[in-house]
């Protein structure tokens, strides 16, 4: 998909992508469906996350996030679907599958009784490594993660980023072809939040392939290259971050003129001339700004050719993508963060269609 | 080290047989980790430790007059009886807190990191298993102690062996029970109190405490299919002489039809478990 790079609105939809950079995916999800009862956790999910690359996969409480990565995990059987990772089938070939994944799961995954070394011990053991290369990996992997000192002590004195890179640590112990990332840093202070995510664009650049669940844009834009949005079980759009936030917003151009008296003249100007995208210009006094919401480059080339046709000096100008959570309000018509029974329910419909 | 990563997984691929020794290596990680928790709180092992020391002294000195004159001694008989009944409730109590324990296990996340794991499914089970019955193993070793002090006179070596892993194999059948029930059931809690209306009937309805001929028709019945006291006339048999036969037969059939259907159903509820 050459044109992608050309043409970036075109590649967002819900569909599988297509192998863009060669690589080959390491998860393909097809259809997945789960029920209880009447809550459709999953509700035909489809992703591919390839090999060596974040896919986030984003969406409110509730929108089928921790579902996806039990089945993936294989914790639970999905009613309909298929999914295979590193080219075993959850259903098929759990064990196998098994072998080739690490799990770090929203509510830490690891023995708060015991040592953090017992606790990497332990699963290297369980992974069939010898001792003395179970032990090498405890002490290895403690390093890296700098949880040394507290090698010896039990986990539940860890403080919370303590607990989340041991439950990291102990997700790399078998050297996983994929791992799953379940909202890693919910419940964390920011703090220890950015220690995490440090962690896992360590991981990244080690060449490690992750699906990435999260309800917080901030998170997925940091370390997700790919994004899959759902809600309510299913998929509204998905496609590289930047491609997304310019599919649903278009940018926002900010001109900030020399003189501060010249803000109101240029933003009448601008949209007396028709120049502006679906909302009218308007005034950010604070940093003395211009904000002009535009759709496309020739729409850009024609602003700023109006500012110097009136002779308006200015002193910077610059695009923005919105924000995700701009993104994901106008995907699904509600907020990201928000309960989801209020959404409208056909907000998404053209997108996802 | 950071380029580990990038390495081949250290684990063969593709292989989803797992082998008796591999079975064996993950089971014995498990139980370390079991062990580890009791070297971490030992306080842990105040309920193996104490209770048989109490048992025995509460029912020899309490009862131990009264219901030795019926048998037709006096106390020291009644250390004779009772003694080879306390073993047979010590794997009953022990098994009740396995389910508590695991219910708690499961309230973790550390479980679901344990299902994600290639490892046999029933390993985690099998390892709970096996630390349960080293602890019953201390609170046999204990009773005997205790038993001796107050007056249990060992006549019969090999037999007292055969009592001890007859009551740990029917021990470890009980087990299973329990592990459902810690599975299945919503909080530790809820577990302990039905292990507790389990327990009690079961114990003081059956021969280990006293003998069941005063008891009412009905309550005989209910004690003569309750295989506690298979349980407890087989040990009292293997220990201090009399019939064996016919209730250790009994006993071997119940752990053996316990285990078979508790075990699958143990093990398919924690697979599948949510």
């Amino acid at each position: 998909m050459a044109t992608g790079t050309l043409l970036p609105m075109t590649r967002i939809d819900n569909k599988p992508r297509q192998e863009a950079t060669g690589a080959k995916s390491a998860v393909t999800v097809r259809g997945l469906v789960k029920h209880y009862g009447e809550t459709k956790a999953l509700d035909g999910v489809d992703l591919d996350v390839h090999e060596g690359t974040v896919l986030g996969v984003l969406g409110p409480n509730g929108a089928g996030k921790t579902t996806l990565v039990r089945v993936l995990s294989t914790l639970i059987t999905p009613d309909a679907g298929q999914a295979t990772v590193a080219g075993y089938d959850v259903l098929k070939q759990p064990r196998q599958l098994r072998r080739v994944i690490g799990l770090t799961g929203q509510y830490a995954s690891v023995d708060e009784k015991l040592p953090g070394w017992e606790n990497l011990y332990m699963i290297g053991r369980l992974l069939d490594l010898p001792r003395k290369d179970a032990r090498r990996r405890a002490d290895e992997l403690l390093e890296r993660f700098s949880l040394t000192e507290a090698a010896k002590r039990p986990a539940s004195t860890y403080s919370g980023g303590m607990r989340r890179r041991l439950d990291l640590a102990a997700s790399m112990i078998g050297q996983p072809a994929v791992l799953y990332l379940d909202e890693p840093t919910t419940g964390l202070d920011p703090r220890t939040r950015n220690e995490v995510w440090h962690e896992v664009k360590r991981m990244v650049a080690d060449g490690a392939t992750v699906l990435l669940t999260t309800q917080y844009m901030e998170e997925a834009e940091q370390l997700a290259s790919e994004l899959t949005v759902i809600d309510r079980g299913k998929v509204i759009a998905s496609g590289r971050i930047d491609e997304l936030k310019a599919r649903v917003g278009g940018r926002t151009l900010r001109i900030r003129p020399v003189d501060p008296l010249e803000l109101r003249p240029l933003a009448g100007m601008l949209d007396e001339l028709g120049l502006t995208g679906l909302a009218a210009s308007a005034v950010d006094t604070e940093t003395g700004t211009v904000l002009v919401p535009i759709l496309s480059d020739e729409q850009l080339t024609a602003v700023v050719g109006a500012v110097t046709a009136r002779g308006i000096t200015i002193s910077s100008i610059s695009t923005e993508l919105p924000s995700l959570d701009e993104v994901f309000l106008s995907l699904t018509g509600h907020k990201a963060s928000a309960p989801q029974d209020a959404a409208p329910a056909r907000a998404y419909e053209e997108v996802s269609a | 080290m950071s380029t580990a990563v990038v390495e081949a997984p250290l684990a063969v691929k593709g292989d989803s047989r797992i082998s008796p020794r591999a079975h064996a290596r993950h089971i014995g990680a498990l139980v370390r980790r079991n062990l580890l928790w009791i070297r971490q709180d030992p306080e842990s092992m105040f309920d193996a430790v104490l209770m048989p020391v109490i048992f025995t002294l509460l029912f020899v000195y309490v009862f131990g007059g009264s219901i030795g004159q019926s048998l037709g001694g006096g106390q020291h008989k009644y250390v004779q009886y009772v003694v080879p009944g306390l073993m047979a409730m010590m794997g009953m109590n022990i098994a009740t807190a396995v389910g508590t324990g695991f219910n708690q296990d499961f309230q973790t996340g550390v479980m679901d990191r344990f299902r994600t794991l290639p490892i046999g499914q029933g390993s985690v089970l099998f390892a709970k298993i096996v630390v349960e019955l080293m602890r019953m193993l201390v609170a046999t070793t204990i009773l005997m102690i205790v038993g001796v002090l107050v007056g249990f006179d060992i006549t019969n070596w090999p037999g007292l062996f055969a009592a001890v892993g007859l009551a740990t194999l029917f021990g470890s059948a009980l087990m299973w029970i329990f592990l459902v029930l810690g599975v299945t059931m919503k909080n530790a809690q809820s577990v302990q109190a039905m292990g507790f209306l389990v327990l009690m009937p079961l114990q003081f309805g059956s021969s280990i405490f006293s003998p069941t001929g005063t008891m009412p028709g009905w309550l005989q019945n209910f004690t003569d299919y309750n295989p506690l006291s298979s349980l407890a006339d087989a040990a009292r048999g293997l220990m201090v002489g009399g019939p064996v036969t016919h209730d250790l037969w009994v006993t071997l059939g119940w752990t053996a039809a316990l285990t078979v259907v508790m075990a699958p159903i143990a093990i398919h509820k924690f697979r599948t478990k949510n």
